[in-house]
């Protein structure tokens, strides 16, 4: 992967909400690079800042509510110079998303058919005849039966597993180069979900898409990502390839993450529990490592004092020097104790 | 969706019986009747009395009464007014379509009003505008209705004298005439207009409040996710959305509209229904009572009625079986 | 003597149909199923949405009623017993619930929440009470000091525990969990299901663990029913199931688990693709020409599927 397979660059990233009169950022200074045609994670726990995320790169955020800074380039244009009326040219076009219940996500008035035509109203010429047909080869695309029928009814007619693909196509309408899937799977019975991953997978192969994948669900990201960003409390503190990933976890909290999840290799053993609870946004320690609350009892000195992201070898990232001393053995966790090889960067 | 029409209009048929029963109910444990007050007079001795109740029929037996009453609705008689002499039907057509005529307007400026303050203050809300509609609403929730129509009447009907003071009609004017449609026009308006300034509350906050929980819902994410312009996220998706409670409300809005008729056409003499009933219960006239009730009762399930085919006309949801 | 027994068990509901509303067919929720759970085992009923799962669990504590079948427990039957016999048996039998979020009386403090149990069917004096419900806080290692805060303001993993500590204070004999940690982020679920096991262990308890995420059950549960369309379509130990699946549909439910191992993915696809060749094309093989399940068949000791 070069520079110029960049497709989405997002850079000192801030994104604040108001909780009475005052702005707490769910995003903190971060930093990601999308390349094209692939599928980036981006993991973490309810209340961390993941969608956040997805919602900032689309300017969803509640205006008012919310202060954003940093730069989002997509395609050579930051997308937070934009206007309203600017964006509303990308969304849908560009940078589509996909919602995590397909119940909520679809307007119950209105036929199906009419809710996948409807970006493309805004962003092409196409005739209302033509655009009907394009919605039902997309009905096809995402793999529903007898399209032309499914085109014109509404979303309670249809079985979640089918309104979720329903989802799916009103997000590739426009084919775009982005797509943000926002928990795609997470409200749907297992073998539905298998399908989708498979559908979206597929889709990405085909229209050579890139996804950013929103989740908390480690198994989706592995069926599915090329690359993994793991979030804990508004920072990205692991980068890298799923696959390395996987295999060997670097971060305190990614390993906790993957060590909570009940395996064959782990039955009847207890699982790996992370003490304390994820901070709340008005209660968060935003100096020094923030996963040290809740890593039991370490030395102040394994920590950085401003940890930051450092690539600690080709493409796998990490925050924080105290990676070098935590590990789980038999779902323990063990923290070495602080010797002389004090990590001196890159 | 026809099944859902004829289940509807099926299910009416026991609402009525048990709305007929009620009011023959009522009207039978109400003190006294249309005779009670000759008791007193000079001339009228209690024999006399009591061969006249005889023939009206109020010594029959409560069940046969009621059969008898029954009958007479279905072949459209609601009995004779005991004060009037007259088919009770006779007096009330005229009035009828004056109240009809009288809700109809106010209704429409009702929603006229309404519909863009609740669209103004959910589409804005939190801002000035919205709290000052807001604020409207308070003052109209908190204003009785028959001091609101009296000071109208006192300001534009007297002191002004913008509007007439009285009535339904110049009663010079041909009756079918253009002009004559203008001037019926021109006395509802004032009356029409205090009904309605009062009657916007609910269609406001209902639709005030659906916009604002609209708005949060996911599908809107959604529309703003394809780049729909917010104009038509407003337009397309969260306007249709909003009007489903307000469909619903409109059986409801219309019994509202017959008690508040009550007091406007007293108020501003207008002869409709509301007045007749005003003068036929202090006459004790109840045969007219008694109709006007059941009435108004049919009035209320035709709404509820209308209430549902609307629904399930803009919502496909309620149309599956 | 045995422990806890449901035999065919039937939940119907009616659909009704045409302008008069009439009974036109039954909605068979739960349909004919049999099982035993065995003194200090977890059992675990597994099925997608709509396979009647929760409407089994929910018919066992009594907040659903059974159309026909058995409960057996304490060798009673709780589906035709009286009322005071069915309010000593419901002690020992007791319910967690999915959502935290709205399983828990938001008006309440957890003091009264977890209290009420006791209230309601054991009369303590005041300082009796707050001893048993301080000892089941601190046994779902709760601090005394959250004794008198409402439910909002803990997370879910907290409520989770405040919702088992309230199953705990009548000393039940089972507990049915339905999807204990499925609104659970990963970190706590852990938390919950350890803590489970934990207690499992000091008060000898049963579950009937009532989920839909297979990498749980596994973990957590002795042996495994397979529900699809209100029917069992297999019954088996942890190995039979997970090692030696019979049923296209337990199967499929086990290739749908995503897979953590990276270099098994090619396999899983393959195999997720051939299983569903297979459902499509021997579908006779594995369910009647009605679509519904067959009757159970004995393939082991302890292994039985829903085969022609």
């Amino acid at each position: 992967m070069s520079n110029d397979d960049i497709l989405l660059q997002v850079e000192d990233l801030t994104t604040s909400f108001r909780i009475d009169e005052q702005f707490y950022p769910a995003n903190d200074h971060i930093n990601l690079d999308v390349y094209e045609n692939e599928i980036v994670a981006i993991v973490g726990e309810s209340g961390c800042g993941k969608s956040a995320f997805g919602h900032s790169i689309m300017g969803m955020h509640h205006q008012e509510q919310t202060k954003i800074s940093g730069k989002i380039h997509f395609k050579g244009v930051d997308l937070l110079s934009y206007s309203n009326t600017q964006l509303n040219k990308v969304r849908g076009k560009e940078i589509s998303m996909i919602f995590q219940d397909p119940l909520t996500a679809l307007n119950p008035l209105m036929i199906v058919g009419k809710q996948i035509e409807e970006g493309m109203k805004y962003h092409t010429k196409l005739s209302k005849n033509k655009r009907k047909q394009k919605a039902i080869e997309i009905l096809n695309e995402v793999k529903i039966p007898q399209p032309e029928r499914v085109y014109s009814q509404y979303p309670h007619e249809l079985s979640g597993g089918m309104r979720q693909r329903i989802v799916i196509a009103i997000a590739i309408a426009c084919e775009p180069s982005l797509i943000i899937a926002d928990e795609p799977t997470t409200a749907l019975d297992v073998t539905i979900q298998a399908r989708i991953i498979d559908l979206l997978k597929e889709l990405k192969r085909r229209m050579k898409t890139s996804i950013i994948l929103i989740t908390h669900d480690l198994g989706v990201v592995s069926e599915m990502a090329d690359r993994i960003a793991v979030m804990y409390a508004g920072e990205f503190v692991e980068i890298g390839e799923v696959k390395r990933f996987l295999k060997n976890p670097l971060h305190p909290y990614s390993k906790s993450l993957l060590y909570s999840l009940p395996s064959k290799n782990n039955q009847g053993e207890k699982l790996h529990v992370i003490k304390g609870v994820v901070p709340s946004l008005n209660h968060l320690q935003r100096q020094g490592c923030r996963f040290k609350p809740r890593m039991n009892g370490t030395d102040d000195s394994i920590h950085e004092e401003t940890p930051t992201l450092r690539e600690v070898e080709k493409g796998h990232w990490v925050r924080c020097t105290c990676y070098k001393h935590f590990h789980i053995e038999n779902s323990h966790q063990v923290v070495e104790e602080e010797k002389d090889d004090v990590f001196q960067g890159q | 969706m026809w099944k859902f029409v004829v289940r509807r209009i099926l299910i009416m048929i026991p609402q009525l019986v048990v709305l007929s029963i009620l009011v023959f109910i009522l009207a039978k444990v109400m003190p006294g009747d249309a005779l009670s007050g000759l008791v007193e007079t000079p001339g009228v001795d209690s024999s006399t009395i009591e061969d006249m109740r005889t023939t009206l029929g109020i010594n029959d037996p409560v069940h046969v009464q009621y059969l008898n009453w029954i009958k007479g609705l279905s072949q459209g008689d609601l009995g004779t007014s005991y004060i009037h002499q007259r088919p009770v039907l006779e007096l009330l057509e005229a009035r009828l379509w004056n109240t009809v005529y009288l809700s109809a307007a106010i209704l429409f400026l009702t929603y006229l009003i309404a519909i863009p303050l609740g669209i103004t203050a959910g589409r804005f809300h939190d801002s000035l505008i919205d709290k000052l509609i807001v604020g409207y609403n308070y003052i109209t929730y908190a204003t009785p209705l028959f001091i609101f129509a009296l000071l109208m009447l006192f300001v534009f009907g007297f002191q002004l004298q913008w509007f007439p003071t009285g009535g339904s009609a110049d009663i010079n004017l041909e009756p079918g005439t253009f002009s004559y449609y203008m001037d019926k026009i021109y006395h509802l308006l004032l009356p029409a207009l205090s009904g309605a300034l009062l009657a916007t509350v609910g269609t406001i906050q209902y639709l005030r409040n659906e916009i604002i929980d609209t708005k949060m819902k996911d599908f809107i994410k959604t529309a703003k996710s394809k780049g729909v312009p917010e104009a038509k996220i407003y337009s397309h998706h969260i306007l249709r959305n909003s009007f489903l409670p307000i469909a619903a409300f409109l059986g409801y809005e219309i019994t509202g509209l017959i008690t508040g008729s009550i007091f406007l056409e007293s108020i501003f003499s207008y002869p409709g229904i509301g007045q007749l009933f005003l003068q036929s219960i202090s006459q004790r006239d109840f045969s007219v009572v008694t109709a006007l009730v059941m009435v108004t009762g049919v009035a209320t399930l035709i709404g509820t009625l209308l209430s549902d085919i609307i629904l399930s006309l803009v919502d496909p949801r309620i149309r599956v079986e | 003597m045995t422990f806890f027994k449901v035999n065919n068990l039937k939940v119907y509901y009616p659909i009704r149909g045409g302008i008069f509303r009439r009974v036109v067919n039954h909605v068979k929720a739960v349909d004919n199923i049999n099982f035993e759970l065995k003194r200090g085992e977890t059992y675990a009923l597994v099925g997608e949405s709509g396979c009647g799962k929760t409407t089994t669990g929910r018919t066992v504590v009594g907040l659903t009623k059974a159309t026909s079948g058995e409960v057996i427990f304490n060798n009673l039957d709780l589906t035709k017993c009286n009322r005071k016999q069915i309010r000593e048996s419901r002690r020992e039998i007791q319910m967690v619930f999915q959502d935290p979020y709205s399983s828990l009386n938001p008006k309440k403090t957890v003091y009264d929440i977890v209290a009420e149990p006791l209230r309601n069917f054991e009369n303590l004096s005041k300082s009796e009470e707050r001893e048993q419900v301080e000892y089941f806080m601190q046994k779902v290692g709760m601090s005394r000091d959250s004794l008198f805060k409402y439910p909002h303001q803990f997370s879910g993993g907290q409520r989770q525990r405040v919702g088992i500590a309230r199953a705990l204070t009548l000393k039940p004999k089972i507990i049915i969990a339905d999807e204990p940690v499925s609104a659970l982020d990963a970190s706590v679920q852990a938390q919950v299901l350890n803590f489970m096991q934990d207690i499992q262990e000091e008060f000898g308890l049963t579950y009937l663990f009532i989920s839909h995420d297979l990498g749980i059950v596994r973990h957590m549960c002795n042996r495994i029913g397979i529900m699809y369309k209100g029917k069992f379509v297999e019954e088996g130990t942890r190995e039979d199931i997970y090692e030696n699946p019979q049923h296209i549909y337990t199967r499929r439910l086990i290739a749908s688990i995503p897979e953590l191992d990276t270099d098994q993915h090619q396999n899983s696809e393959l195999l997720r693709k051939n299983i569903e060749e297979e459902y499509q094309k021997e579908n006779d093989k594995y369910f009647n020409e009605d679509g519904s399940v067959m009757d159970l068949k004995p393939v082991s000791d302890t292994h039985f599927a829903a085969l022609r």
